[in-house]
C-alpha cells in the first residue's frame, strides 16, 4: 500500500505552521524513524478551513484545488494532510469534481487563469494516521517501540472529519488508533465521545455552542479516568487544550486533561526526547501525566454495568456476525 | 411555488448547488439528522425541518434560519441518514444562498467567515493572531479582554505567529480566485 | 414451402404501450412485411375479444404463423399460444415481440424513437416466426411425493395441508427441530395468544403424520430435473443419536458439562450443553451432539452422556447420511434471519450491556426462556424502570435494508405490552412511520396507547452511556429528535430493546442458485408474478412461501403456506405435465465425440455414448439453455425454436431500415457472421 516509489506529497496547512507546529516537529521526527518521504509541496496555500465553503463554493473549490494541482507535479500519486479539516477540504474537492463535471470544468477554467489544472482522480488524498497505520502497520510500529507506554491512560480522540463523511475507519466507533496506541503499550480507555466534534470554529463565533462541546469531551474522557487525550487534528488540539481553562471558568469544572498529538505518543514510545516532540507547548501542561508511563496500570474501568455473574445473562460479543 | 430568477424553484436550486443534493427529494422526515446535531438544541429548525420548508418553498424563512450557521460540519448527520442525503453540504449551499440574498440573521458567522477568507486572500495562508484581532475587534472588543489573554499565553508557548506569512506566488492565487469568482458571479445560487 | 400466411397483433396494452409507440403506424408498417397477410392493433389483446380476434383470423384467413406485439412473453406467452392451439394452429408457431418492456416503457419521452423500436421488434419477430418448426410438448407423470424445505410455519402449514389431502410429503429442516422462528417467540400480536400454544400441535401433527417423512438436522446438497421429476440429494447431518433407541429422556444433557451460549435458539440470550434439544417441545424429541462444542470431539476424552444414558442411544463414531429422493413438487419455506445491530455501532449492542435485539427480549418474556419470563437487566437480576424500544434498526436505511421489515412495529407495540405487564417500567417507542395495516392492527395500536406508552416520533440517532447532564449517570441515555415538538431529546432509560429487521438467510442466494429460481439483490426469493402468481417460481414446480420471499408475519406466511399447497395439489391432481420441447439435439451423425459440451452443460444433461463414440442429450435434464449449442466446435448442435435460421432471421429483422422508409433493406448490409 506504500507510495509507489516511497513517496508522499505532503501538505502541513497553515496550523502546523504556526498553533500546531509541536504537531509537525513530532510528525518529522516519527516519520524520520518510520522511513516514509514526505516531501513539502512548494508554496502551498491556506485551504479555507471551513470558512470558504459558506461564502462562495467555486473560489472555495478552486483555492483548495491549487493545492491539488500542484501536488500532482510531484512525481508520486499520494498527498497526505495532517490536519482533518485540510485532509476533508482536500478530499472533497478532488471527489465532487470527480462526480460533476461542471464543476470540475469550472474549477480548471479558474486554475487556467494561473497557468494550472488539475485532474481530479489523479492523487489519492490521505490523512497522516491512515498512512501511517495502513502504510507501516501495527507490526512494524511496534517493532520500533522502545520505551512502551505503560501505565499511560490514554483517551483515543478522532474526532469528526478524520472518519466523517469519507470513511476511513468506522464513522461512528473508530478503532484504528486504539489499536496503535495499545502497540505503543498505552491503556486505551473506552471512550463513547471519540468521534464527537470538538466544536470547529465555534470558538471563535459562539462560545455557549462550542464550550458545552468541549465540555462534553472533558467530562467524557475524566469519568473513563483518562490521563491524556490524544488527538490527530490541530482544531481538535487547540480547543480542547487552549480553552480547557474557559471551560472550567465556564462550568465550574476542574479538568486537567492533557490533549496531545498521536505523533507525540508514538515518539514517546520510540523513545525520542519529549522536547524533540514539541512537548511543553501545550496549555494544559502534560508532564505530570507522562511521568506515569513506566508505573503499574491502574485497572480498566469497566464500561458494562457490574453483574453479579451467576445470575448474568450471556454479553453479545463486538464482533460483527 | 415561487420561482427564482431562471424559473427554478427554490428546491431546484438548493439540490442543483448541491452535489449529491438529489436525493433530498427522499427525506423520510426521520428526524436522525436534528437527533444528531451536536448542536442541535441551538437550533431554530433542524435539518428535516428545513427541508420540509424548502419542499414547501419557505425560501425566505429557511434562509433566515439560524441553522445552517450553527452546522459545526461534523458531518454526522451526513453519515447517518438513511436515504444518504448530503445534509452537510446541503448546509453550505444554505450559507452561500443566505449570504447572496443579504438573509442571514446573526452576522457573528459571516463576519468571521469574511475576516478569515480576507487573510487568505490577501496573504494566501491564514493567520491567527490577525484573525482574531480583526474578527473580534470589529465584532466582539469586549472578548479581546479574555482572547487576549489566551492570545499571550499561546505566543509564550511559541504557538501564535505576530507576524503574517505569505505565500510566493500571490499573483497566481489571486488570479484563480478572481476567475473562479467571475464564473460564479455568472451563476445564480 | 407453401405460401406462408403471417398475422401480425400489436397491442396497446391500454395507455401502457399506445401512450408512447404510436400502433397503428407499427400494425401499417407490419402490413407491409413479406408473408403478412393481416396486421391488426387491439387495445387489449389478451382480452377474450383480442383473443377471438386472433383465433378468427388464424382459422377464416388460414394464417400459418402469428406474432403477437405486447408485453413480454414471461406474461402471456402461454395465453397466445393457447390461442393458437385452440384455432388449430402449433402453438409454437406463435411468436411474441416484447414493446412494452423493450420499447414503451423504457423511451417514455420519446415517442419516435419507440415507434421505431417497435417496427424493429416486430420485424424480427416475423422473420423468425417464418423460420419456426411445429414442435410438440413432452409428457411426464407427475411424481406425488413433495419435498417441503424449511419447517417453520409456513413449512409447516404447506406440509400438512398436502399431507392431509393424502399425498406424501418429505420434510428437510436444517435445525435439530422444527418450529422456526415462531418457536422462539412468547406471545403473538394482535391477539396475543401464546405462540407455542398454537404452534406446538402442528408441530406435533408434522412429526406424527402418516404421509410425512421428516428430516431434521438435514441439508438439501443438489437438485436436478423438472417439475413432476425431481431427484433431491439431502445430506442428514449425524446426530450422533441413534434415535431408534433413544426416548429424550434428557438424562444426557443434564449430565453434560460442557456449556455454551445458544446463538439460535436462545438468541444468544442462553446457554445450552455440547448434547442438546433446542427447547422441550421440540419435533423430533431427540437430542442432537454439537461436534463443535463437545469435550469429547474437542478434546478426546468425557462421554459423560454415553455413561448416563439408559438406553445406550450415544453414537460417537455415527456418519453423515446422504438420501436420494424422487420428487414432483418442492416447496421452498427457509424463512429469514434478523440485522446484526453491530453494523450501527452507535446503537450499543455488543458494547452496552443493557442493550438487547428484539429476538433476545423475545426469549426473556418467554416463560421457557432464560429469566423464566422475568423483565431484566443483562446482570439477571435488576428490574428495569424504564425501557426505550427502538424501532426500523436496520430497515428503511440505504446502508442496509431500504425496505420496510413489515412485523417490527407491531411487535414493537407487543413489547410495550409485555413491558408493562410484568414491570410496569415506562416505556417509550422510538418510531419513523407507525405502521398498522391488516385486520385488527390499527385497534392493537390503540389498545397500547391507551396502556400508556410514550411514542417518540423519530429515528433514534445514538444510544450512549457518555452522561452529559444530572440524571444521566448510570443509565444509557437515547438521543433523539422528537420530530412532532421539533426537539433534540435525551431521555435516560435503563434498558434499550433494538427491533431489528427481517433479513434473507445467509445463504439465501446459495439457495436460490441451487433450486434453480430468482432472487433480489439483496436475497428474497422472486414469485413469478407479485400480484397473480405470488408463490410461484420462474421454474416450474418449486414454490415459495413465508419470509423467504418476502417479511412478512405470521398469519400472511400461513396464507402463503396454504396458497403453496393448494398450487401442489392442483399440479398433482393432472397427473401429468406437459414440459417445453426446447431442447438441444445433437446430429449424431456428425458428431466427432470431443465431448467438449459433456463438461460445459450446467444440468450435466450431456452423456458420451461410448460404443457409438458420440455425445447424446437426455431431454428430461436438458433445459434448453443452449450452452453447448454455442460450445461446439463441429456445429452439429441444434437448439430447437432457437436454431440459427431463426436466430440469424430475426436479427436481420431487427435491422430493416424502418426510419427512411426505404423498403425492408438494412440499414447496413449485414456481415456474415462467423458462428462457431
Ligand atoms: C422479534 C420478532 C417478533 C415477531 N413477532 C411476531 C408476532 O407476534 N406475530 C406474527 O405474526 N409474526 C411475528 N414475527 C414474524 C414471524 O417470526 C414470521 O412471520 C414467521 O416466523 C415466518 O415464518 P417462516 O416459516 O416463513 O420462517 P422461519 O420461522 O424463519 O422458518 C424457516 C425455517 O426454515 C429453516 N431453514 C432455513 N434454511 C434452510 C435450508 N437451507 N434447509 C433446510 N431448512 C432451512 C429454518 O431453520 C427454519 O426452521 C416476529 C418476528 C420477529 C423478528
Ligand atoms: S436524516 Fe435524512 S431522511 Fe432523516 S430527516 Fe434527516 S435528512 Fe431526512
Ligand atoms: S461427550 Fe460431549 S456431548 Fe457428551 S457429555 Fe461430554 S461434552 Fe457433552
Amino acid at each position: 500500500m506504500t507510495a509507489p516509489n516511497g513517496q508522499y506529497a505532503y501538505y502541513p496547512g497553515c496550523s502546523l505552521k504556526a498553533s500546531a507546529s509541536a504537531y509537525e516537529r513530532s510528525a518529522m521526527a516519527v516519520l524520520e524513524r518510520l522511513e516514509l518521504r514526505f516531501v513539502e509541496i512548494d508554496d502551498w496555500n491556506c485551504c479555507g478551513a471551513t470558512e470558504y465553503f459558506s461564502l462562495n463554493r467555486l473560489p472555495a473549490y478552486s483555492l483548495v484545488a491549487r493545492n491539488l494541482a500542484l501536488a500532482a507535479a510531484q512525481p508520486t500519486h499520494e498527498l497526505v494532510a495532517p490536519c482533518s479539516a485540510c485532509y476533508l477540504n482536500l478530499r472533497k474537492t478532488d471527489d465532487h469534481m470527480r462526480q460533476e463535471p461542471k464543476l470540475k470544468e469550472q474549477v480548471n477554467r479558474a486554475l487556467a487563469a494561473g497557468g494550472l489544472h488539475y485532474e481530479p482522480g489523479t492523487l489519492r488524498v490521505r490523512h497522516l494516521l491512515d498512512v501511517i497505520i495502513d502504510d507501516v502497520g501495527y507490526e512494524a510500529i511496534a517493532a520500533k517501540v522502545t520505551r512502551p507506554l505503560a501505565g499511560l491512560r490514554v483517551a483515543p480522540y478522532y474526532g469528526c472529519l478524520v472518519v466523517r463523511p469519507f470513511e476511513s475507519d468506522d464513522p461512528e466507533y473508530p478503532t484504528h488508533m486504539d489499536r496503535l496506541l495499545e502497540v505503543l503499550g498505552a491503556t486505551v480507555v473506552d471512550f463513547p465521545m471519540k468521534a464527537h466534534c470538538c466544536g470547529g470554529h465555534m470558538t471563535q463565533i459562539s462560545e455557549d455552542t462550542a464550550f458545552e462541546l468541549i465540555r462534553r469531551i472533558l467530562h467524557n474522557a475524566a469519568a473513563y479516568q483518562a490521563d491524556v487525550i490524544v488527538t490527530v487534528c490541530p482544531m481538535c488540539q487547540l480547543n480542547l487544550d487552549a480553552y480547557q481553562g474557559n471551560v472550567n471558568r465556564r462550568f465550574g469544572t476542574a479538568f486537567n486533561l492533557p490533549v496531545l498529538y498521536f505523533t507525540q505518543m508514538m515518539g514517546l514510545a520510540f523513545g525520542l526526547q519529549p522536547e524533540a516532540l514539541g512537548i511543553g507547548s501545550e496549555l494544559v501542561p502534560a508532564q505530570a501525566a507522562l511521568n506515569k508511563i513506566g508505573q503499574v496500570p491502574a485497572e480498566t474501568p469497566r464500561h458494562t454495568p457490574k453483574r453479579r455473574d451467576k445470575d448474568a445473562l450471556p454479553m453479545p460479543s463486538r464482533q460483527r456476525r | 411555488m415561487p420561482e427564482g430568477p431562471n424559473g427554478r424553484t427554490f428546491y431546484q436550486r438548493v439540490v442543483q448547488a448541491t452535489p449529491g443534493g438529489k436525493s433530498l427529494a427522499q427525506c423520510l422526515q426521520c428526524g436522525s439528522c436534528g437527533g444528531s446535531c451536536p448542536s442541535g438544541p441551538d437550533m431554530d429548525h433542524s435539518p428535516r425541518q428545513l427541508f420540509a420548508m424548502i419542499m414547501a418553498g419557505m425560501e425566505d424563512e429557511v434562509l433566515s434560519s439560524n441553522t445552517p450557521w450553527h452546522c459545526v460540519s461534523c458531518y454526522y448527520c451526513t453519515v447517518r441518514c438513511p436515504q444518504q442525503i448530503p445534509i452537510t453540504d446541503l448546509m453550505y449551499t444554505l450559507k452561500q444562498m443566505a449570504i447572496a440574498r443579504g438573509k442571514y440573521r446573526e452576522s457573528g458567522h459571516v463576519d468571521f467567515s469574511n475576516s478569515f477568507i480576507g487573510m487568505v486572500e490577501r496573504f494566501g495562508r491564514s493567520f491567527e493572531l490577525g484573525l482574531a484581532t480583526r474578527y473580534h475587534l470589529t465584532h466582539n472588543p469586549l472578548k479581546m479582554v479574555s482572547k487576549g489573554t489566551l492570545g499571550l499565553q499561546m505566543m509564550v508557548k511559541g504557538r501564535l505567529s505576530p507576524l503574517p506569512e505569505s505565500i510566493r506566488n500571490m499573483p497566481q492565487l489571486t488570479a484563480i480566485l478572481t476567475e473562479a469568482k467571475r464564473i460564479a458571479a455568472q451563476q445564480e445560487v | 414451402m407453401t405460401e406462408e400466411r403471417v398475422g401480425v397483433y400489436v397491442c396497446h396494452c391500454g395507455h401502457n404501450i399506445a401512450g408512447t409507440v404510436d400502433v397503428e403506424a407499427v400494425a401499417q408498417w407490419a402490413q407491409t412485411l413479406p408473408y403478412v397477410a393481416v396486421a391488426r392493433d387491439y387495445r387489449f389483446m389478451c382480452s377474450s375479444l383480442g383473443q377471438e380476434l386472433i383465433e378468427k383470423d388464424i382459422k377464416e384467413l388460414g394464417l400459418t404463423r402469428v406474432v403477437v406485439a405486447a408485453c413480454s412473453p414471461h406474461m402471456h406467452e402461454p395465453t397466445f399460444r393457447g390461442v393458437s392451439a385452440r384455432a388449430g394452429l402449433n402453438p409454437y408457431l406463435m411468436e411474441m415481440a416484447n414493446i412494452r418492456e423493450h420499447a414503451s416503457w423504457v423511451h417514455r419521452d420519446d415517442m419516435a424513437a419507440a415507434t421505431d423500436k417497435a417496427k424493429a421488434l416486430v420485424a424480427g419477430a416475423v422473420r423468425r416466426a417464418l423460420e419456426l418448426k411445429p414442435l410438440e410438448p413432452f409428457k411426464a407423470a407427475i411424481k406425488e411425493t413433495t419435498l417441503v424445505v424449511g419447517g417453520g410455519i409456513a413449512g409447516i402449514t404447506a406440509a400438512l395441508e398436502i399431507a392431509n389431502a393424502g399425498y406424501p410429503v418429505v420434510m428437510v429442516e436444517r435445525e435439530p427441530s422444527i418450529g422456526g422462528h415462531m418457536a422462539q417467540l412468547d406471545k403473538t400480536f394482535p391477539t396475543l395468544d401464546c405462540s407455542a400454544c398454537i404452534l406446538t400441535p402442528k408441530m406435533f401433527d408434522v412429526g406424527t403424520h402418516p404421509n410425512i417423512t421428516l428430516l431434521t438436522y438435514s441439508e438439501v446438497e443438489q437438485v436436478d430435473g423438472y417439475v413432476g421429476n425431481f431427484t433431491v440429494r439431502v445430506r442428514k447431518k449425524a446426530r450422533k443419536i441413534n434415535t431408534d433407541v433413544c426416548t429424550g429422556c434428557g438424562d444426557c444433557w443434564s449430565r453434560c458439562p460442557a456449556k455454551v451460549v445458544d446463538e439460535v435458539f436462545e438468541a444468544g440470550l442462553g446457554y445450552r450443553t455440547a448434547v442438546y434439544r433446542p427447547f422441550p417441545q421440540a419435533v423430533p424429541k431427540y437430542p442432537v451432539i454439537d461436534v463443535e462444542s463437545c469435550i469429547y470431539f474437542q478434546k478426546g476424552t468425557c462421554r459423560a452422556c454415553e455413561k448416563f444414558c439408559p438406553t445406550g442411544a450415544i453414537s460417537f463414531d455415527q456418519e453423515d447420511e446422504v438420501i436420494v429422493l424422487s420428487v414432483g413438487n418442492i416447496v421452498l419455506a427457509t424463512g429469514y434471519k434478523t440485522f446484526d445491530p453491530r453494523q450501527i455501532p452507535q446503537y450499543g449492542y455488543g458494547r452496552l450491556a443493557n442493550v438487547f435485539t428484539s429476538m433476545e427480549f423475545e426469549r426473556m418474556v418467554n416463560a421457557a426462556g432464560p429469566t423464566g419470563g422475568k423483565v431484566v437487566l443483562r446482570d439477571g437480576v435488576t428490574t428495569p424502570k424504564s425501557v426505550g424500544i427502538i424501532h426500523c434498526v436496520g430497515s428503511r436505511d440505504h446502508r442496509f435494508n431500504r425496505y420496510c421489515s413489515a412485523t417490527c412495529c407491531m411487535a414493537a407495540l407487543k413489547f410495550s405490552h409485555l413491558v408493562k405487564e410484568r414491570t410496569n417500567a415506562e416505556v417509550y417507542q422510538f418510531y419513523i412511520d407507525m405502521r398498522a395495516s391488516f385486520k385488527d392492527y390499527e385497534e392493537f395500536y390503540v389498545r397500547i396507547l391507551d396502556e400508556g406508552a410514550h411514542m417518540v416520533r423519530g429515528r433514534v440517532a445514538e444510544v450512549t452511556d457518555a452522561a452529559r447532564q444530572p440524571g444521566e449517570e448510570g443509565k444509557l441515555i437515547i438521543q433523539v429528535e422528537d420530530t412532532l415538538i421539533g426537539r433534540q431529546r435525551r431521555i435516560p432509560v435503563d434498558m434499550v430493546i433494538l427491533m431489528v429487521g427481517m433479513e434473507p438467510q445467509e445463504d439465501a442466494v446459495e439457495i436460490s442458485h441451487l433450486f434453480g429460481i430468482g432472487c433480489s439483490t439483496a436475497g428474497f426469493f422472486t414469485e413469478r408474478h407479485p400480484k397473480l402468481d405470488p408463490v410461484a417460481t420462474m421454474t416450474d414446480g418449486i414454490f415459495i412461501c413465508g419470509a423467504c420471499q418476502g417479511p412478512k408475519d405470521i398469519p400472511e406466511s400461513v396464507g402463503q403456506g396454504a396458497a403453496t399447497a393448494a398450487r401442489v395439489l392442483s399440479l398433482i391432481g393432472q397427473k401429468e405435465v406437459e414440459i417445453e420441447p426446447i431442447r438441444a439435439q445433437i446430429d449424431e451423425s456428425r458428431c466427432s465425440g470431443c465431448r467438449v459440451c459433456n463438461t460445459m452443460c450446467p444440468y450435466s444433461a450431456i452423456d458420451y455414448i461410448e460404443e457409438l463414440g458420440v455425445s447424446r442429450v437426455n431431454p428430461a435434464l436438458c433445459k434448453g439453455c443452449g450452452t453447448c449449442v454455442a460450445a461446439c466446435p463441429s456445429q452439429v448442435i441444434t437448439g430447437q425454436h432457437f436454431t440459427y435460421e431463426a436466430i440469424m432471421a430475426q436479427i436481420e429483422g431487427l435491422l430493416y431500415d424502418v426510419r427512411s422508409g426505404n423498403g425492408h433493406k438494412t440499414v447496413a448490409e449485414p456481415q456474415p457472421v462467423e458462428v462457431a
